[in-house]
């Protein structure tokens, strides 16, 4: 049902939130008012320029953007193959692509009024993010944060306290990214009146995906322009890591009519995609479900229960991913591949030695794919590789890993 | 064609009082136990029976509900297994109507149709599936519906008089007034703010309006009872079920009169709060 191709791909969700068969409002009764108030308060504010302008000035100054497009010269001289360059959007302020897409909600959030702020986290990226922003404007900041990842993203967790959030270690069953998930959509349920949600990835009831995409899309937006002022053209391939799936939507969106642009997005394949709940790649090992208010492709059994991912980076480790991708992958517009913990440490680690950056553990599975696929393609294939954060909060799991360095 | 769940309210009715349901977590703490607390819920006095279908995100409910729901998954209860809990109940009764409840996944991951038919086979009377609001209603209402279950709706504060009819709209059977905004086991709800709004929604529909979230005991169900054709008890039974557990979570001596004392302790207040009949 989902095999013709259309004449764009760039126009979903339809006006119930459907990229295909993914994506909806899969949310209890209690929410949908909330969730029809944010739809309509989005639309209007899309249609606002004076919206864009106070984000646009925002990025620029508070954010650092536009983030560099650079030439990873010694990488692509080490691998002998597509030329190839990172989209640097670690080097945003807060260390990932997440502070994009919390300063357009929580412009939102201003403008219906609201004064408390709730949002979810795994890695700690965007409740650091979400954190950041309540400091500049003044808002009340809770993060639901699995007690799992409390403990293996400490930096991040002293960093939001720092900023004046409150974290609140969510101890409900797996106790990670997916339960501090359900954590916050009860706190919304029972806080609807001064409550605004959050989210921080691609993903959760219509209108997030869409949303979350759209404020995420200034990363393709740019490397757009970047690189046609660099080589004159288009990129030829675009690389990215996937848990929810922000980063990468935002970076592939405004190439997906170009059909020239081979588009990967890299899921986390753990210890192994043989091993059932071994990894988080949801579109490798799931299949269509719904959760979190949306449906799409989950890990899950028989029964319909959620397995809990893993993976080494507490970003990636989540049961499911934005319906986007989920449709993407169907209509076959977008190649999804995987990468293992381990090969994500090496991607970390070439990028380390070749280029002086030290990635975050999530795009550091982009990397890992980047180590596969530039090889295979001729020097003149530019290949774009979404940096989405940079590795400090991770020095601790990568030295436990790396026998202590 | 008067359905089961019509009979018990039009039952109810005449009697001048409100329906007490009762909702338990299906194989909670275990399939067997399960089933012997399920079989004694009418004696003890429930009217409608809900049986939770365990699910492992249940992203509306409270801690009390999110901890059965693993009990009942820890002690390998499937949904195969609640729709058996619904046929051995019905080999003894065929008069009490049962309403399944719980999150779409596993519903839609076995499949809607084969779902329906073997739910209607097994002797289930209606559905509440806490995240398919009208929006979604063709997942599973409109075919529900169609197969001759009811799709019972829930209506919450946050639901105001412009989006009420939306909400009306194709619900069956009754239709569940969650008392406050919040999770499952949450706070008391303001019984004066209830009642109004109980009156506000049967102005606009002849459904039964029962109404849940925050009764602990008998008193708060009667004063509920006063104002509603039905009274929804879950998480204070499952609170009453847990504490009767032991260590490991299994089932001891107390546990069914546990939860079957606090049945009838609400029943009595339930018919406490009689109401005329003529209402």
């Amino acid at each position: 049902m989902n095999n013709i191709s259309p004449n764009s791909f760039r126009t979903g969700p339809d006006e119930r939130g459907h990229f295909g068969l993914f994506g909806g409002r899969f949310v209890a009764e209690t929410l949908m008012p909330l969730i029809l108030d944010l739809e309509k308060a989005y639309e209007v504010a899309k249609a606002d320029p004076a919206f864009h302008d106070e984000l646009a000035h925002l990025a620029k100054h508070y954010v650092g953007r536009p983030s560099p497009l650079y030439f990873a010269e010694r990488m692509t001289e080490e691998l002998g193959g597509a030329k190839i360059y990172f989209k640097r959007d670690e080097l945003n302020h807060t260390g990932a692509h997440k502070i994009n897409n919390v300063l357009g909600q929580i412009l939102l959030a201003r403008r219906m009024g609201k004064k408390r702020i709730i949002a979810e986290t795994g890695a700690g990226q965007h409740g650091v993010a979400t954190a950041t922003a309540c400091a500049k404007y003044g808002l009340e900041c809770i993060v639901y944060m699995g007690a799992v990842d409390v403990e293996r993203q400490k930096p991040n967790v002293f960093r939001m306290k720092m900023l004046g959030a409150k974290i609140v270690p969510v101890q409900s069953g797996a106790r990670t990214l997916k339960d501090a998930m359900n954590e916050a959509l009860r706190d919304w349920v029972t806080n609807v009146a001064d409550t605004f949600y959050c989210i921080g990835t691609a993903a959760g009831p219509h209108p997030y995906p869409a949303m979350v995409r759209d404020f995420q899309s200034i990363i393709g937006k740019e490397t757009r322009w970047q690189m046609e002022e660099l080589e004159g053209r288009l990129p030829d391939s675009l690389v990215a890591c996937i848990g929810g799936g922000s980063n990468a939507i935002g970076l592939f969106h405004p190439f997906l009519d170009d059909k020239s642009v081979e588009i990967y997005g890299v899921e986390a394949a753990g210890h192994g995609l043989a091993l059932p709940e071994g990894h988080a790649a949801s579109l490798a090992g799931g299949k269509p479900g719904v959760l979190h208010g949306n449906r799409t492709y989950l890990l899950m059994n028989d029964d319909g229960q959620i397995i809990e991912g893993h993976s080494i980076s507490a970003g990636l480790d989540y049961p499911g991913i934005g319906p986007e991708h989920a449709w993407l992958r169907d209509i076959g517009r977008v190649t999804y591949v995987s990468a293992t913990d381990k090969e994500a440490l090496e991607g970390l680690q070439l990028c380390c030695r070749t280029e002086g950056i030290i990635p975050a553990l999530e795009p550091s599975h982009a990397l890992a794919y980047v180590t596969k696929l530039a090889p295979t393609k001729p020097k003149d294939h530019l290949m774009v590789v979404n940096i989405c954060g940079r590795g400090d909060k991770d020095i601790f799991t990568v030295a436990e890993h790396l026998g202590g360095m | 064609m008067t359905t089961r769940m019509e009979k018990r309210f039009a039952l109810c009715k005449a009697e001048g009082r409100a329906a007490l349901v009762t909702f338990l977590m299906a194989g909670d703490p275990d399939p067997k136990t399960s089933l012997d607390l399920i079989k004694a819920l009418p004696q003890a006095g429930a009217d409608v029976i809900e049986i939770g279908m365990p699910f492992t995100d249940p992203m509306a409910d409270g801690p009390s509900i999110q901890a059965a729901g693993l009990r009942a998954l820890a002690a390998g209860m499937s949904l195969t297994k609640t729709l058996d809990l619904v046929r051995a109940f019905r080999k003894a009764d065929t008069d009490t109507p049962i309403v399944l409840m719980g999150y779409f996944n596993p519903i839609y991951v076995r499949g809607v149709e084969k779902f329906l038919g073997e739910a209607k086979e097994a002797g289930v009377d209606g559905l509440i599936v806490v995240d398919l609001p009208p929006e979604e209603d063709d997942e599973l209402c409109l075919p529900a519906l169609a197969a001759g279950l009811h799709f019972i709706r829930l209506a919450t504060p946050t639901t105001d008089d412009k989006r009420l009819p939306t909400v009306l709209t194709n619900t069956s059977g009754f239709l569940y007034y969650v008392s406050i905004t919040g999770i499952t086991g949450a706070a008391t709800p303001d019984y004066s703010k209830v009642a109004q709004a109980v009156h506000r929604i049967k102005a606009q529909t002849q459904l039964p309006v029962a109404v849940g979230f925050g009764v602990k005991n008998a008193q708060t169900a009667a004063s509920l009872a006063a104002h509603a054709d039905g009274v929804v008890v879950g998480s204070a039974l499952i609170d009453a079920l847990k504490n009767s557990l032991d260590a490991q979570n299994r089932a001891t001596g107390t546990t069914l009169t546990a939860v079957t004392s606090l049945v009838s302790d609400i029943a009595h207040g339930v018919r406490s709060a009689r109401k005329a009949a003529a209402e």
